[in-house]
């Protein structure tokens, strides 16, 4: 009994980190229909920012707390810096083209940062690991676990309802929906449909660098730490149904509840279990759990 | 087959060259061009699912499935001819699509390319998870012979590089025959819209898992071409980077030509190495950037170079 | 509707674009002397092992290297160079798979024309590697990699390497464990989830039924190679009730794991045994709680012998990188003196002339040589597989510093399996010395 409840509470920790990494690319293609490769580059700026900005704070002895608001901070630069410059800068000459240019463009995108990463940083790994500790820990279900994975959670719960809310509840929200149905109607009605993308894919890469910045903490910052997520935010995202927010969410505790089970229950198919769920997922609903209808062409 | 298509010329003349050429070539280049023509077998057999408007991001499992096919042969059984290698790869590969074909021809887009990735990943787990097979470490191949003659270092290399050339003719001819049956024809239609195919009295599914048998089978083959010439097999080449690169070097070649796959495997294999020999540090940024600049200028890949410039002439 | 032709914006991207490349070339170029010997040393430069193992194996060979041609810097090694010609250094980056290190190889031997290759730390990159350099005949040293099999499955003239095989450090490991705990009852293990994961476990556990006959494996978890997030596996493990946690994780895994298991206590729980904990102690420092057990794959760094040779090497690499050196570092020299003694023991046998490539094989079979980390004996595999001692310690933080306590050290032929019994074979037999 007691190791089916840890299983869950690893399984919901593992998830609320899984969603806050695939939400922004789940965002990007929903709008955009670009599936963003360089999602993993950002990620790992995030991770890298972080822990310089952090580190910075701490060895200048300023308030402990004040790191968490490095942690944010980071992943609000790196948003702002190179959501503009890739979209910008690359892909906005790419628009109309084949989905698979543009997911080669970000593909080089993500090629060229993996290299710049390491001329800024260097190949040694960093660590950050005061802001995971400093929160303390509580005892659950008979096994210690760190407040810092609360932390994860509420900053999960926060991204995926404050998404929510702008996209369903703002002028702005329902505009973007507008863009997401029909980008050419939107444009003829007056929406400025660029503006939205640059918004967009910087918000995206913004959330990237958050699922960075907040892992940074409790991981060794290390180049090709990006690699993994975007396969990792491309199952999940697909498995809920790619744009669908709701999708992302329900994807990720999916995999992070079987994931936890595989490594409770039967460790030998951790390997596997992300990509198994993915294949049962699409044997039932070929386009993910929430999909949404596509217009017949005739 | 009256009239051989020029861009077959195109391919067949330089190939032909090629190997009268071969013995008095440097070896490394001899590796480099079978090699590339390896990962060209898979890369076309991509471009012909791009033609359909299908991408697998999964075909390291059919690469990565012929390797071991042509591998297994020769650790299990001792069998080293080079030409029963190269058929049980292929084979392997075209079997096994053939049964995943059922459920995969019903997909379409990212769908069908996360599906193919999530069994190519399947078998990466599958392969790093059996010790007798070498797990992660992968194991060696045998030397190839040819019909039971064994062959040295030297002459070994140039057999190979001989068999991989005549066998794209062969590839090369077959697709090219393929695509001008009614079947092959179908592919841009299907592209452009299913609907209308099924309406024309059709099957887009038994299309569709025709060509992806026949992909299948051409990384069947270019996996065992891999292995051999490369000497050793491991899980890697079912991981998704590795069929991401396919794809890659798939849109960097373009769809306009059965030559294509080849000659942009060609470049993408010399530009890598050089980058890794002049820029050990930075080699990954210096591909990103050569293509970042394929894909500006030349959007319909490599090969628009040479239709533009016969359109021109 | 947005593929409107921006010109200037083209024109900009090409500029960007041929910049980057050009950055990207210039940035490693390296000085082109004009040296006899030269020699290709791959090693990573890129990807998650470059930080732990690539760079440090680099810098010893760079500081080596260096201090060679100057002559007369490294105690016991006074000739310039390799008997007096000087050694030019390749460097080539080893991530990317054995497809493409085959690829390098044959470039390096064939189209650099390198007279020997010292590289590779990846297992399966050696295995691939060790049948290509047989056929062009090229000598080529593995200064590293883990698995035993490339000279137990096979035999080669041209390949040697220079470091032991990885069942010296699970054997290494679970003689410690027992020495430390005789009435062990419960162990598990968390290792990565690939060739060198699963072959550490294994060794070690094969290890342990001889040594704890009563002690039971409680769980094995494998871990996504890299993956980062071990929360699950924290709570299997703390709940496993294992007294001795085993682990080969390198890297940035076993700073993760150390990160995420610290705070959860599990450090406390259990005594866990990092066999390749050397190479991050440095970075983690007294981040790293007490009573952790760490190994270092050789009597290197810590617990490598007060020598002048090794006082040289860690002062002069200290100077440079301003880290001290680790293992990897250690070992690459191994394999550069090892080259550099059987370069000179076949000149001397050769009159003093350049010895040929055959001379110096020759010469390399079964040689011993000194080295920082002690003497090196090519005592394996037809004389081309070296086999050394190993030391374990434990962790203890005295005043904020990390220090390692209780170092034991075990001698080679106490980890290392004899000449012609399979590794396997010899943890089964109950470590027996003769057949």
């Amino acid at each position: 009994m007691i190791e089916l409840l840890s299983t869950v509470v690893d399984g919901i920790i593992y998830s609320s980190w899984l969603f806050i990494v695939a939400v922004g690319l789940t965002l990007i293609y929903g709008v955009m229909k670009i599936l963003n490769i360089a999602h993993g580059s950002l990620y790992a700026l995030g991770a890298y920012m972080a822990a310089s900005l952090a580190g910075y704070w701490l060895a200048h002895g300023y308030p402990p707390l004040g790191s968490y608001g490095m942690l944010a901070l980071s992943a609000v630069l790196v948003g702002l810096v190179m959501g503009p410059l890739i979209e910008r800068g690359l892909l906005r000459f790419m628009y109309g083209k084949d989905e698979v240019v543009l997911l080669l463009a970000t593909y080089s995108v993500f090629l060229i940062l993996e290299d710049a990463i390491k001329l800024i940083w260097g190949v040694d790994s960093l660590s950050i690991a005061e802001p995971y500790g400093m929160l303390g820990s509580v005892d659950f279900a008979g096994l210690t676990y760190p407040v810092y994975s609360v932390l994860l959670l509420a900053i999960s719960a926060v991204v995926g309802v404050a998404l929510a809310w702008v996209l369903q509840r703002t002028r702005q929200g329902k505009l973007l929906i507008a863009v997401i149905h029909d980008s050419e109607m939107s444009a003829v009605m007056g929406i400025r449909v660029p503006r939205f993308y640059l918004v967009t894919f910087t918000v995206g890469a913004m959330l990237a660098a958050v699922g960075g910045a907040f892992t940074a903490p409790m991981v060794s910052v290390v180049p090709g730490m990006g690699v993994e997520v975007i396969v990792l935010a491309f199952a999940v995202a697909v498995i809920g149904g790619l744009g669908s927010l709701k999708g992302a969410a329900l994807g990720a505790l999916m995999v992070g509840l079987v994931r936890s089970a595989a490594v409770h229950f039967l460790p030998q198919v951790e390997l596997f279990s992300i990509y198994l769920v993915m294949v049962l997922v699409l044997l039932f609903r070929p386009k993910g759990l929430f999909s949404s209808a596509e217009a017949r062409k005739i | 087959m009256k009239r051989i298509d020029r861009t077959l010329l195109v391919l067949i003349l330089p190939l032909a060259i090629l190997m009268a050429a071969g013995p008095f070539l440097p070896q490394w280049v001899l590796f480099l061009v079978t090699l590339s023509i390896g990962k060209g077998f898979v890369v076309l057999g991509l471009m012909l699912l791009l033609r359909t408007g299908l991408v697998s991001f999964g075909q390291g499992l059919f690469y990565c499935l012929g390797a071991y096919a042509a591998g297994a042969l020769g650790k299990v059984l001792g069998i080293s001819d080079v030409f029963l290698l190269l058929v049980s790869g292929a084979a392997a590969a075209a079997l096994l699509a053939y049964i995943l074909g059922f459920l995969v021809a019903q997909y379409r887009d990212i769908f069908f390319a996360m599906l193919s990735m999530a069994f190519s990943m399947i078998l990466y787990g599958l392969l790093v998870k059996t010790a007798a097979l070498g797990s992660s470490d992968g194991f060696n191949v045998p030397v190839p012979t040819l019909f039971g003659a064994k062959l040295v270092e030297a002459s070994t290399r140039y057999m190979v590089f001989a068999v991989a050339c005549a066998a794209t003719i062969l590839v090369a001819l077959g697709v090219h025959w393929y695509q001008k049956t009614t079947l092959g024809s179908l592919s841009p239609a299907i592209k452009d819209n299913e609907l209308r195919v099924e309406y024309m009295g059709a099957s887009v599914r038994h299309a569709i898992h025709v060509k992806f048998v026949i992909a299948a089978a051409l990384a069947g083959l270019g996996g065992a071409l891999t292995g051999m010439t490369v000497g050793h097999i491991d899980p890697e080449m079912a991981y998704w980077t590795t069929s991401g690169e396919f794809v890659f070097v798939t849109i960097l070649s373009g769809t306009g030509s059965v030559v294509a796959p080849f000659l942009g495997s060609l470049i993408f294999e010399t530009i890598r190495s050089y980058a890794y020999e002049y820029s050990p540090n930075t080699w990954q940024m210096v591909l990103g950037a050569s293509m970042l600049l394929v894909i500006v200028f030349l959007p319909l890949g490599m090969w628009s170079i040479f239709t533009a410039r016969r359109k021109r002439a | 509707m947005m593929q409107k032709r921006s010109g200037s914006g083209r024109i900009l991207f090409v500029a960007f674009a041929t910049v980057l490349i050009a950055v990207g070339f210039t940035l490693s170029a390296h000085a082109a002397d004009q040296k006899p010997i030269k020699i290709g040393i791959v090693s990573f430069l890129s990807g998650p092992p470059a930080g732990p193992f690539g760079v440090p194996a680099r810098n010893g060979a760079e500081i080596l290297a260096e201090a060679l041609n100057e002559g007369g810097k490294v105690p016991g090694y006074g000739t310039k160079g390799l008997g007096g010609a000087p050694i030019e250094v390749v460097y080539i980056d080893e991530a990317g798979g054995t497809t493409k290190q085959v690829t390098e190889y044959r470039n390096l031997v064939q189209r650099q024309d390198v007279d020997l290759v010292i590289g590779y730390i990846s297992s399966g990159d050696t295995l691939a590697i060790a049948p290509v350099a047989e056929g062009l005949k090229k000598l080529t040293v593995f200064f590293d990699s883990g698995t035993p099999r490339i000279f137990e499955d096979a035999s080669y003239k041209y390949v040697f390497r220079t470091g032991s095989h990885s069942t010296m450090d699970s054997v290494g490991a679970a003689l410690y464990v027992t020495e430390m705990k005789p009435n062990i009852k419960k162990y598990a293990g968390i290792n990565q989830n690939y060739a060198w994961g699963q072959d550490s476990w294994s060794d070690f556990e094969a290890a342990m039924k001889i040594l704890a006959p009563k002690a039971k494996a409680v769980t094995s978890q494998m871990t996504k190679l890299m993956s980062g997030q071990f929360g699950a596996e924290i709570s299997v493990l703390l709940s496993s009730g294992a007294e001795v946690i085993h682990s080969s994780f390198w890297g940035g895994d076993t700073e993760s794991f150390v990160l995420q298991a610290a705070p959860r206590g599990l450090f406390k729980k259990s005594t866990v045994v990092l066999t390749c904990g050397e190479h991050i102690m440095y970075r983690l420092g007294n981040q790293i709680p007490d009573g952790t057990v760490l190994g270092g794959k050789g009597t290197v760094g810590i617990f490598a012998p007060n020598t002048e040779l090794n006082r040289w090497f860690q002062k002069a690499y200290t100077a440079r990188y301003d880290v001290p050196p680790t293992y990897p570092s250690y070992r690459m020299v191994q394999a550069v003196l090892g080259v550099k003694a059987a370069y000179e023991k076949a000149m001397a046998a050769n009159k003093g002339m350049t010895p040929t490539q055959d001379q110096v094989i020759a010469s390399f079979e079964h040689l011993s040589f000194d080295t920082p980390s002690g003497i090196v004996e090519m005592g394996l595999g037809k004389g081309h597989q070296a086999v050394t001692g190993i030391s374990y310690g434990t962790t203890k933080v005295v005043k904020g510093k990390l220090t390692i306590t209780n170092i034991k050290t075990y001698p080679k032929e106490k980890v290392n399996p004899p000449e012609g019994v399979l590794s396997k074979d010899w943890i089964e037999s109950g470590f027996k010395r003769t057949k």
